[in-house]
């Protein structure tokens, strides 16, 4: 007979589902279904279960193709690559686990190396503005059962967080939300219609770029003070309205994505939008959150943060923490040739990177640690299959409101498949010996 | 053949999600991804069909897509492709000291380009790392 799991975690993106449930064959080895889970979540899942994934590490030949190599021959080729490399950069970490996030930081500070996790190419700017500005947030909970207000800005979760709206946001009958999406205002602001935007009472068609500016219009209007006719191509008076929404409200929130930290201006949109959320804060209760895509992404931030003092871009190559975003972050060490190695893990920058620092990459020696094979395993001197953390290996990992859960595990990996922890524990030991540390 | 500017952004799709997490080795990731959606005022300035793959280029790279319409438009002047190699093949990698490429907002021209034939994932980035352009 099936088994089925229940409450399993959805290892996707920020919103860290905790409510999946995984009908396995009568022996426990196979995913039959997958219920609750989203388009993308549910793939996931599936995908463990498929017959072409590579159950060895790989390693580059001079002709170009890839031969399959023990794990003790990966594990050495990765030791030696880090001990003696002067600089190397570990980047990813936001697809696994905090505990294997934490032998990470632990293999970078012995090889004087600069760690760093997806945040780079997401929230980056972000962090940055969280340090100049502060931030007033809450958690998912308390938006689902308090929130009155929601506006989405530069961000798409009926596409990236597809269960975002129905879970905590737009739709669910919360403690003082009793109707559900009838008690609620929904904003959308981003220059395309995007399928969120057609779910939203206002739906602001910002010029792509403009963001910076309608924030402060929004602040402006907040006051009642003076505005052009337009701005960013909104008319003035939607952009009144919207603040007498805002304002109107019991409990807003914000939740913001790559339209805005990834457009020029960057941190300082954050920073507009942090202090809009301030003063809205003058005439009721609002907050403000980033949308974390890779779903541990939040956590890695979070182990670095205790250990170093820094969420991301953390270079320990002097032998002590350094923090500087354009100077110790990824994009820019590729960019500017400043590192001789590359480690990659739970990531896939070779997917997500401007072409231009994947081409830095590939010039290395590299080691991408994946459990498929995608476009940085492809440019990688060395591929390292690893088991899915969320199904076939447990751990802890941090939703985007920075709560702790622990993700479980639903079936083990294929024979023989080390778990990321395991195989950093035995590079970690490798890398001591080689070091002569205890 | 007819060239035009337009703003080019990338996101993420639903469809390119549940193609990542269905193995970025497989032809439906290509499907997902390699393609730039253009408004429908666009596509007749463009001159050319629906799903007509065309060349696209910016300061920082070039690449060849299909070219469909907008699926969350109107949105006229502005591109968008899907977060992945293809965006990435022309986006501007400078972080203004900021530690984020600026993935948004990249002026690119797009033309006709039916003789052309859309990479896939995996070749397309080995291919681009191999060309040595810097």
């Amino acid at each position: 007979m099936t088994k089925t799991v229940t409450d399993v975690i959805c290892p996707f993106c920020g919103t860290l589902c905790d409510d999946i449930e995984v009908v396995l064959s009568d022996d426990g080895k196979k995913i039959l279904e997958v219920v609750n889970a989203c388009a993308i979540g549910a793939q996931k899942f599936h995908h463990a279960m498929a017959e072409d994934r590579p159950k060895k590490p790989r390693m580059k030949q001079p002709d170009g193709t890839y031969k399959e190599v023990s794990y003790d021959e990966a594990v050495e080729y990765t030791a030696q690559m880090l001990a003696n490399a002067k600089k190397p950069l570990l980047y990813g970490w936001s697809s696994t686990s905090c505990e294997a996030d934490s032998i990470g930081n632990e293999i970078t500070e012995l090889c004087g190396g600069c760690v760093d996790n997806t945040a780079a190419v997401c929230h980056g700017t972000t962090l940055i503005a969280l340090q100049d500005v502060g931030v007033p947030s809450c958690t998912l909970g308390e938006v689902r059962n308090r929130a009155d207000r929601i506006i989405y800005w530069g961000c798409n979760p009926a596409h990236a967080h597809p269960r975002h709206m129905s879970r905590y946001s737009i739709f669910p009958r919360g403690f003082f939300t009793g109707k559900g999406s009838q008690s609620r205002k929904v904003i959308v602001v981003d220059p395309r219609v995007t399928d969120t935007a057609k779910l939203a009472d206002y739906h602001y068609q910002v010029e792509q770029g403009r963001d910076y500016e309608l924030l402060q219009a929004f602040r402006t209007a907040l006051k009642g003070e003076w505005l052009p006719d337009t701005v960013a191509g909104i008319p003035k008076e939607k952009i009144y309205e919207g603040a007498e929404v805002m304002k109107s409200g019991r409990f807003g929130i914000i939740f913001f994505g790559m339209g805005v930290t990834q457009s020029l201006s960057k941190n300082h949109n954050i920073d507009a939008a942090i202090c809009l959320t301030k003063e809205l804060n003058t005439y009721t209760k609002f907050t403000i959150m980033p949308m974390r895509g890779h779903y541990n992404v939040t956590g890695h931030g979070e182990v670095l943060g205790w250990q170093y003092g820094f969420p991301y871009s953390v270079d320990i190559s002097r032998g002590y923490a350094r923090y500087n975003p354009g100077d110790t972050s990824t994009i820019d060490l590729l960019l500017r040739g400043e590192v001789d190695a590359f480690f990659s893990i739970a990531t896939d920058p070779g997917a997500h990177f401007p072409i231009d620092a994947v081409r830095r990459i590939s010039e290395l020696p590299s080691v991408a640690v994946d459990p498929f094979i995608t476009p940085t395993t492809e440019v990688s001197k060395l591929h390292v299959p690893v088991a899915f953390v969320g199904i076939e290996v447990g751990g802890n990992a941090y939703r985007m409101d920075n709560v702790p859960i622990d993700c479980r595990k639903v079936i083990d990996p294929p024979e023989g498949v080390l778990t990321d922890e395991q195989f950093l524990e035995r590079v970690l030991k490798r890398i001591r010996e080689l070091k002569g540390v205890k | 053949m007819p060239k035009i500017t337009l703003n080019l952004i990338s996101g993420r799709t639903i469809q390119q999600g549940v193609s990542m997490e269905g193995g970025k080795n497989k032809p439906a990731y290509q499907e997902a991804c390699g393609i730039i959606e253009i408004d429908p005022a666009d596509f007749k300035r463009l001159s050319a069909w629906r799903n007509t793959n065309v060349r696209v280029t910016s300061a920082h790279g070039s690449v060849v897509v299909k070219a469909v319409e907008a699926t969350q438009g109107p949105h006229p002047g502005i591109a968008f492709i899907p977060l992945g190699p293809w965006a990435n093949a022309v986006v501007n990698p400078k972080t203004f000291s900021t530690g984020m490429p600026t993935f948004k907002g990249v002026p690119v021209t797009v033309e006709p380009a039916p003789d052309e034939k859309v990479l896939d994932a995996i070749t397309l980035v080995q291919t681009l790392c191999r060309s040595g352009k810097r």
